[in-house]
């Protein structure tokens, strides 16, 4: 009993994690149809500009902010200086932004070296909370807290502004959405920004959890390739399942069946995929 | 602009002023080939080796990109398959090189059998990711089930193998049994594209509505290309655990995915010389970079934006004058 409670509370927290890191990913991918291999390395660098804001001023919450706001710019220029001319061009968005991941990989490892390093995390977090019969550490609920508050806002931003139906008809019928007046290079640029600010603040909040170290960035792609195919790509209800169900997969097929943890994750999906090729929330 | 200086099955057109020069420069290249390396530095022969084993393999992925206009995200699976099954039967089980050649043949190709069934459904960005998925289903197994792959620490100490008698370790000896696949594969798939079967797997690539209107079985088509693919990504990963001796996760990672379709892009999708130009031209600078600099990575990285701002024809594409 322990044992299931323990590692479905880890399986949640990490979830948690991964609806930062894919739900950025899923927006992208439902308004530009475009595979972004460098995500990833948007995960890390937050993570790691995070670490350096963290040890410079000791505040955690700015830690967060500098590390998402510092990587939105950064998805930014990508975006308008090298992705937006290669619209509708998959093959060259896909060797285009593994350049960058590579050229980030190698400037993370210059700037922060080799080590795994740890953000440190305010006192009141680092605590573990006894619920019935399981103790169960504060950050790992702060996560959790955190996943639950950006899926709200994201959700509120989507269905109940201006911009977010701008968003969303753009991701429904790109074409449709330019003819009614929605400026989609504009739409398409916010929207990288927004997905990359998600996934370096997804890096900053693991920074402190799974820790921040070179090849982090491609540990953590094919998950959020994962979470957003099984979801479908730019649907956020299909994040939030996906990102939940790889979780728990996740730390129940590593508990359970080690040698097969990642078969047990990826097999799944690929089933879904030949299935539902959009994914189980996704449309054409 | 490029005057047309090939036929759609991309035999020289009677008259074509190059036709002459680009056969006098395979011969050349296949007699280079032949004759220098007895005389080559040790290096450039381990170089040599390493880029037609790679070139093999992007050759095969050419098969499907450039020809079949099907870009994969996985195809370092088939690679990685062929590599594993020379890794676990010649170390664990002592087998010989005609049965673990046949193993890694077999196994790339079924794999590649069975996922086709899943990924030619599927079309656009839609199949990048499901190849992406399939591929990680394949590198999820060599990284984790440890008890046959050894995991991350990777199958070492496979030995070179000993043909018909004659006993390859010597990297001469080796190179030449590589020079022999790379030549089959080279003429395997040139007999395949310029076939009828090739010339329809370019008219899916260019209309493939069209194709289906005009009686075509376009899946199918799409399928055996894909399989075929497969096979030849196969045969390249068993000569490569031959090659290095080693066999880790590395071989079946997204990354090399992503690079094999980096060298066809940056040869030229839709040839068969322009891939194996790219093989040489990244093998060569990845090998040279790491020895001059530490960043290699990031000039790597550097590579593969320039290639698409510069030359999103590839080399072959831009030799040929063709712009965007």
């Amino acid at each position: 009993m322990e044992f299931w409670l323990t590692q479905a509370v880890n399986g949640i927290s990490f979830g948690a994690m991964l609806f930062l890191l894919a739900s950025g990913l899923s927006l992208i991918f439902g308004v530009m149809r475009i595979v972004n291999l460098a995500h990833g390395s948007y995960f890390l660098l937050g993570g790691y500009v995070g670490l350096s804001t963290a040890m410079r001023t000791g505040s955690f919450a700015l830690a967060l902010l500098a590390g998402a706001a510092a990587i939105a710019v950064l998805g930014l220029a990508m975006e308008s200086l090298f992705l937006r001319s290669l619209r509708g061009q998959s093959l060259a968005q896909v060797l285009m932004t593994m350049g960058f991941a590579l050229v980030f990989q190698d400037l993370s490892l210059l700037f922060w070296g080799g080590d795994p390093r740890s953000i440190p995390v305010p006192p009141f977090l680092s605590g573990s909370l006894r619920a019935g019969p399981i103790f169960v550490p504060a950050y790992r609920l702060f996560i959790v807290g955190v996943a639950v508050a950006v899926g709200l806002a994201l959700w509120l931003f989507l269905d109940r502004t201006r911009l977010g139906a701008r968003i969303r008809a753009t991701v429904d019928d790109a074409e449709m959405a330019e003819g009614v007046g929605v400026s989609v290079p504009v739409v398409s640029a916010g929207v990288f920004a927004l997905g990359a600010f998600l996934a370096a603040l997804g890096g900053v909040v693991g920074g402190a959890f799974i820790g921040v170290y070179p090849g982090l960035d491609f540990e953590v792609l094919p998950y959020a390739f994962v979470v957003v195919i099984v979801g479908g790509l730019g649907s956020l209800p299909g994040v939030v399942v996906g990102s939940l169900a790889v979780g728990l997969l996740d730390n129940f097929g590593k508990a359970l069946f080690p040698e097969l943890s990642y078969f047990t994750l990826f097999a799944p999906m690929a089933v879904i995929l030949a299935l539902k090729p959009t994914g189980l929330f996704g449309r054409r | 602009m490029a005057s047309r200086t090939e036929t759609l099955d991309g035999s020289a057109l009677p008259g074509d002023p190059w036709a002459w020069r680009r056969r006098a420069a395979a011969l050349a290249v296949g007699v280079a080939l032949v004759a220098a390396p007895p005389v080559l530095p040790s290096y450039a022969l381990t170089l040599l080796t390493q880029i037609l084993i790679y070139a093999m393999f992007a050759m095969s992925l050419d098969l499907l990109l450039g020809y079949t206009g099907l870009a994969s995200l996985g195809h370092a699976a088939y690679f990685g398959l062929g590599a594993y099954a020379v890794g676990i039967l010649s170390t664990a089980h002592q087998a010989s090189f005609l049965a673990c050649l046949a193993a890694a043949l077999v196994l790339a190709t079924a794999v590649a059998a069975l996922f086709g069934l899943v990924a030619i459904r599927a079309v656009g960005v839609y199949f990048l990711m499901i190849t992406l998925a399939l591929g990680m289903v394949v590198w999820g197994l060599a990284f984790r089930w440890v008890s046959l792959t050894m995991g991350d620490n990777g199958i070492a100490g496979i030995e070179r193998p000993v043909v018909a008698g004659v006993a390859l370790a010597a990297p001469l000896r080796f190179y030449y049994l590589a020079l022999v696949a790379f030549a089959l594969t080279f003429a395997i798939l040139l007999r395949v594209v310029r076939s009828p079967f090739g010339l329809s797997l370019r008219g899916i690539r260019e209309t493939e509505r069209r194709m289906r209107a005009l009686g075509y079985d376009v899946w199918l088509h799409k399928y055996l290309a894909f399989v075929l693919s497969g096979a030849f990504a196969g045969l390249a990963g068993a000569l490569w655990a031959y090659y290095d001796g080693f066999v880790s996760p590395v071989e079946v990672h997204l990354v090399t995915s992503v690079e094999t379709l980096l060298m066809v892009a940056l040869g030229g999708p839709g040839t068969l010389v322009g891939p194996a130009l790219g093989a040489a031209v990244l093998v060569l600078s990845k090998n040279l970079l790491s020895l001059y600099t530490k960043r290699w990575l990031l000039v790597l990285g550097l590579v593969y934006i320039g290639v698409i701002v510069l030359a999103p024809k590839g080399l072959v594409g831009a030799l040929r004058g063709e712009r965007r």
